[in-house]
């Protein structure tokens, strides 16, 4: 009786996991049928090096350039927000915090990521975006500026968390081995502590930058949906992921080149995150046998 | 094997030891690990304090680059001097007491960097960025450490890419770069091979021309090997400290006698 318990358990277990498994082949498996259809009406060629991106205008163009930039620039500016932060609160939670203090901010601080991201798109749009336009001239309504401090804000615990952890992996023998010669807190710090964690580090920002490129709510809403290349924060830009929303909740024929380019794109995104991914996973592979 | 030297002439400078503990006491909490432990130590000379695992050894040394002063609801009674001076006196500087008592833990901790590094690093932190001067360091301090021959010719190698017996040598180099007078060693051969030990064994013997060095070991005979005197622990008091040569031969102590003759430990 119990010898058939388990094996209903185990099975279903397996099941699980196998559900997983296949969503995500399926997945892989119709963003790439659907994207070879769109490469047989657009040229890698045209892809890659079209500056205008108009799928949904009479004059088309498919440069995949203008969603890049987009989503490079929010990201470049959520990390440019997220990552000093995050460290400080890191290095501030590892060295110096009192373990209490330490136990009571972790959680706090992973609720911000646990804020829904529409939550953070309005904060943006009707927060962030006005108090940028009194004290910055030429703000437009919808700027990638605003949408990449907030998104910022929002990835500052995927960093100060993992780093968090990553200072704390760092032996209690190296910061003994520093003090030992006479170093200050300050030094032992950032000449050791720091330097030894930082495979940990970089996997925990590549981790954030992959979930600042995947982020879409924040810059649907706050970032505006005029795709063009331009590296200007002031402006409206598109990202990849706010392309294919306004695709995906619009109109258009399904089968037709508009409804495929959305499958471009994702695939684009789905390369983009999926090598930052891996790095961060390699990284991180490559740091825990250190010290084994 | 014990030395030939007879009775050891302390030498005094200037008056004081060049260590010294005058009743001291420690308590981690409520635990008391250390009881009135008096002890003195001349310069040049290498003391071995022995005893069973747990008797306070560790934290005895430790009180000396006050390296237990990280441990939460640690509390010291008593005096401990370095050249006759408190080093637990308010204005005392941690970071020039280390500069001058160098310390050598247990398991060899190399940083993860390169072997120069690793040397040079003890001079960085004091602002000396020269490349002549580092360069003229590390190589002097991987030589005392009788390691030059084996790394020489790869300096920017990870230090943890060299072998237990080799890191720990890098330790001691690294240690030395600083130029310390006295240096601490917590079982600093206890992680490694025979061979590896006996090249850790004949650079402290050799060390003791210019550095005081106190050892930690549970290793009696390596005691005998390398020190000059010894101290024995157990249970957090020093049972008995004198020569090594009279602990070894003719220990005035029960206790002493029985550890020694391997009867517990
Ligand atoms: N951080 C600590 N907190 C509480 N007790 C400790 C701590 N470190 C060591 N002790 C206790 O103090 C005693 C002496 O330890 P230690 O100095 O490490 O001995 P030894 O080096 O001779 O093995 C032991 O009973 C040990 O359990
Ligand atoms: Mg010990």
């Amino acid at each position: 009786m119990l010898k058939i318990k388990e094996y209903i358990i185990e099975k279903a277990l397996f099941m699980c996991a196998l559900i997983t498994v296949l969503t995500t082949a399926g997945i892989i498996l119709i963003l790439t049928v659907e994207a070879f259809s769109f490469f047989r009406n657009v040229s890698l060629y045209d892809f890659f090096t079209d500056p205008q991106w108009t799928p949904l205008y009479s004059e088309k163009h498919f440069g995949i350039l203008s969603l890049l930039a987009g989503t490079f620039l929010t990201t470049v500016i959520a990390i440019m927000v997220a990552l000093p932060v995050g460290m400080g609160i890191a290095i501030y939670l590892s060295e110096y915090a009192p373990r209490s203090f330490r136990k009571i901010i972790k959680p706090l601080l992973e609720l911000l990521a646990a804020v829904p991201t529409v939550v953070y798109g309005f904060f943006a749009l009707m927060v962030v975006t006005p108090f940028l336009q009194n004290i910055i001239p030429g703000v437009s309504g919808f700027n990638a500026l605003s949408a990449g401090i907030v998104m910022g804000v929002m990835i500052i615990p995927f960093i100060s968390s993992m780093s968090e952890d990553a200072l704390h992996a760092v032996p209690k023998s190296l910061r003994e081995a520093a003090y030992g010669m006479g170093s200050t807190r300050l030094q032992t710090v950032f000449r050791v502590t720091i330097p030894s964690a930082s495979s940990g580090i970089t996997a925990s920002t590549i981790l954030a930058i992959s979930r600042a490129i995947g982020e879409t709510m924040i810059v649907t809403i706050a970032a505006g949906q005029m795709p063009g290349l331009t590296l200007n924060p002031l402006k409206p830009v598109q990202t990849i992921t706010a392309y294919i929303v306004q695709v995906s909740s619009g109109d258009v024929q399904f089968g037709s080149l508009e409804h495929q380019s959305i499958f471009a794109a994702g695939i684009s995104l789905f390369a983009l995150t999926f090598i930052l991914n891996s790095v961060s996973f390699w990284i991180k592979k490559k740091y825990r046998i250190q010290y084994e | 094997m014990l030395k030939e030297s007879g009775e050891m002439k302390d030498r005094i400078k200037g008056g004081s030891y060049m260590l010294e503990s005058k009743n001291v006491n420690v308590f981690y909490g409520d635990k008391k690990v250390l009881q009135d432990v008096t002890l003195q130590v001349p310069e040049n000379t290498v003391t071995a304090l022995i005893g069973p695992s747990g008797c306070g050894k560790s934290t005895y040394l430790r009180l000396f680059n006050r390296m237990n002063d990280y441990i939460e609801n640690f509390r010291k009674e008593g005096d401990i001097l370095i050249d006759g001076k408190d080093i637990y006196r308010k204005d005392a500087e941690i970071e020039e007491l280390r500069k001058t008592v160098g310390m050598v833990f247990q398991k060899p901790n190399p940083f993860p960097k390169s072997i120069y590094e690793n040397v040079a690093y003890g001079l960085r932190i004091q602002g000396i960025n020269n490349k002549d001067v580092l360069d003229e360091a590390v190589e002097k301090s991987i030589k005392k450490a009788a390691l030059w021959d084996e790394v020489k010719d790869d300096l920017k190698k990870n230090a943890l890419a060299l072998s237990g017996g080799q890191q720990q040598r890098l330790c001691i180099a690294r240690t030395l770069a600083v130029e310390p007078s006295i240096i601490l060693m917590d079982e600093p051969a206890s992680a490694l091979d025979p061979i590896s030990t006996a090249k850790i064994e004949s650079l402290i013997y050799e060390l003791k021309q210019n550095y005081t060095i106190v050892v930690v070991t549970h290793n009696m005979h390596q005691a005998g090997r390398i020190s000059d005197k010894t101290g024995f622990f157990y249970l957090g008091e020093l049972v008995e400290f004198g020569d090594t040569k009279q602990i070894f031969t003719n220990p005035k102590n029960k206790k002493t006698e029985n550890y020694i003759s391997g009867r517990f430990g």
